[in-house]
């Protein structure tokens, strides 16, 4: 908007605002002005996070958390892309279909995926199954939604096209409809692995006995705040990682079509 | 559009019948799994007479209500110019979002055991939870939409000679506001989330303890009700925020024209 920078300075104000950022929470920490006990330094949370990875806390190691974590998401994402998107896709074919499931999709939107915690603690336990059902809740609604648009907003012609050739309805949407939606498909892929994450994450605080948002419920009630913020970085971690491969995967899928802008 | 209405207004009675079939009538679903229509209507008369949790149902929904509208506004208050800011300054851009850029993948769930060890299990934690969990898409969505403006519109500003504070309340506000709200819709989704997740954790009030205390005692019916409690609370926010945007938008476009 105002005077463009170049790329030195950006880079240089951006470590400034690193530096700032931890400096200040370095300095307020060992300040005394709050106990140190509730806010440390980011020296003792990177020591606490190295201690993790090879002393277990809470039944495993920093580790183990983070792959018990990672399973139940993948069964639950997983489970939520094999129903979700073909649901989609066959909502933005057929009307009926549409018409039917779209008010009871609509009714369900508003509850917030972890107030599915009880019935999921209920049904299937607090192990895996429940977490799942909860990953499920978080990340189904994206998947049908941008698998939906997708079929919805497929070029007309295409689908003219193919009719007009006397093409199968089943293989125009194997090779129209689907093709052609792949690329909301995957977008809404990466909304629902957002939010399937963080509600794993909750689904752990609340119900749980291994997994990182369990390692940050036990260190909370030992009044760990080093372990509390290590729970973080890790989830984060974990959260960056998923992110960024499905954005290669994006990009590799769009760039093989010819999409990419 | 009356086919549409009409095929869902047949599809939720049918999705009614069954469940009051698979349940009161057949009994295919034991009612410690799920409850019947009977058993949730006795939930709710429970809950809004007698009380349950700690309180009736208006003090939980009234408490939920209070602690997302106060998260919420205190994240407009602080999201919103700090958006504007960093989308209007380029160094203040440069500046600020590697700090965001390595907290932003933190889920917002993932710091209620940090509130909760900072600062216990009442209002205070919550509020600060939801304030993060709604910060974030507000900043972010403002400065998308502060980018968005036409620059001949900024240029044209600039050319005139408008003094900065008009650039502000005239060009740059009204210019960011349709991503703004898109941005607040996000915020207040993530806003519900949040709490009822906090308050699943630990809570004195409210739906999340409702839910909490529900699950314990084993009781499916109250646990169907508290969930309706919060869907009907988050569509209505949800509702309310609607009207405030087509508000606000209808006041910028007639005002923009007045100006003309």
């Amino acid at each position: 908007m105002n005077k463009r920078i170049s790329f030195r300075q950006s880079v240089l104000l951006g470590f400034g605002g690193l530096i700032l950022f931890i400096g200040l929470w370095h300095g307020l920490a060992i300040s005394g002005l709050v106990p140190r006990v509730f806010l440390p330094s980011p020296l003792e949370v990177y020591d606490r996070f190295t201690t993790l990875l090879d002393r277990r806390f809470a039944g495993a190691t920093l580790l183990g958390h983070m792959l018990a974590s990672f399973e139940r998401f993948a069964y639950g994402f997983i489970l939520a892309a094999v129903v979700g998107i073909p649901l989609g896709l066959l909502m933005g074919w057929y009307r009926l279909l549409d018409e039917i499931v779209s008010p009871l999709f609509d009714a369900l939107r508003f509850v917030a995926p972890i107030a599915w915690v009880p019935f999921a603690a209920l049904w299937f336990g607090t192990g895996i199954g429940g977490p799942i059902m909860i990953i499920f809740a978080g990340a189904f609604p994206p998947c049908v939604i941008n698998a939906y648009r997708g079929a919805k907003f497929v070029d007309p012609r295409l689908i003219e096209a193919a009719n007009m050739l006397g093409t199968p309805s089943h293989r125009v949407i194997r090779e129209v409809l689907v093709p052609s939606s792949v690329p909301s498909i995957i977008s809404g892929l990466r909304v629902s692995a957002g939010l399937g994450w963080q509600s794993l994450v909750g689904a752990e605080l609340i119900v749980a006995s291994a997994g990182v948002g369990y390692l940050m419920v036990q260190g909370q009630a030992n009044i760990s705040t080093t372990t509390v913020m290590s729970g973080m970085v890790a989830i984060g971690l974990v959260g960056l990682a998923l992110d960024s491969s499905l954005r290669l995967a994006e990009r590799v899928i769009l760039r093989k079509r010819g999409l990419e802008n | 559009m009356s086919r549409r209405v009409a095929i869902g207004f047949v599809t939720i009675l049918i999705v009614g019948l069954i469940w009051l079939m698979v349940t009161s009538v057949f009994g295919v679903i034991p009612s410690g799994r799920f409850p019947s229509p009977a058993e949730t209507w006795s939930a709710l008369i429970h809950v809004s007479g007698r009380g349950y949790g700690g309180g009736d149902l208006l003090l939980h929904a009234y408490n939920s209500l209070r602690l997302v509208v106060m998260g919420f506004v205190f994240a407009i208050i602080t999201g919103v110019p700090l958006g504007l800011l960093m989308g209007w300054s380029r160094r203040a851009e440069a500046l600020i979002n590697p700090v965001f850029l390595i907290i932003r993948p933190i889920p917002p769930l993932a710091w209620i055991p940090l509130a909760i060890l900072w600062l216990g299990l009442g209002d205070a934690a919550k509020i600060l939870v939801i304030w993060f969990a709604a910060f974030v898409p507000s900043v972010i969505n403002t400065f998308a939409g502060v980018r968005n403006i036409d620059r001949p519109v900024i240029e044209a500003a600039y050319m005139l000679g408008m003094p900065r504070m008009r650039f502000v309340t005239e060009v740059l506000v009204p210019g960011a506001s349709p991503m703004m709200f898109t941005g607040l819709r996000l915020s207040l989704q993530a806003s519900w989330t949040t709490l009822v997740a906090a308050e699943l954790v630990g809570a004195f009030y409210g739906l999340g303890r409702v839910l909490n205390v529900a699950q314990q005692d084993l009781y499916p019916g109250m646990i169907l009700v508290g969930m309706g409690a919060v869907a009907i609370l988050g569509w209505a926010t949800t509702r309310a925020l609607g009207m405030a945007e087509a508000r606000v938008m209808s006041w910028n476009t007639a005002a923009l024209a007045a100006k003309g």
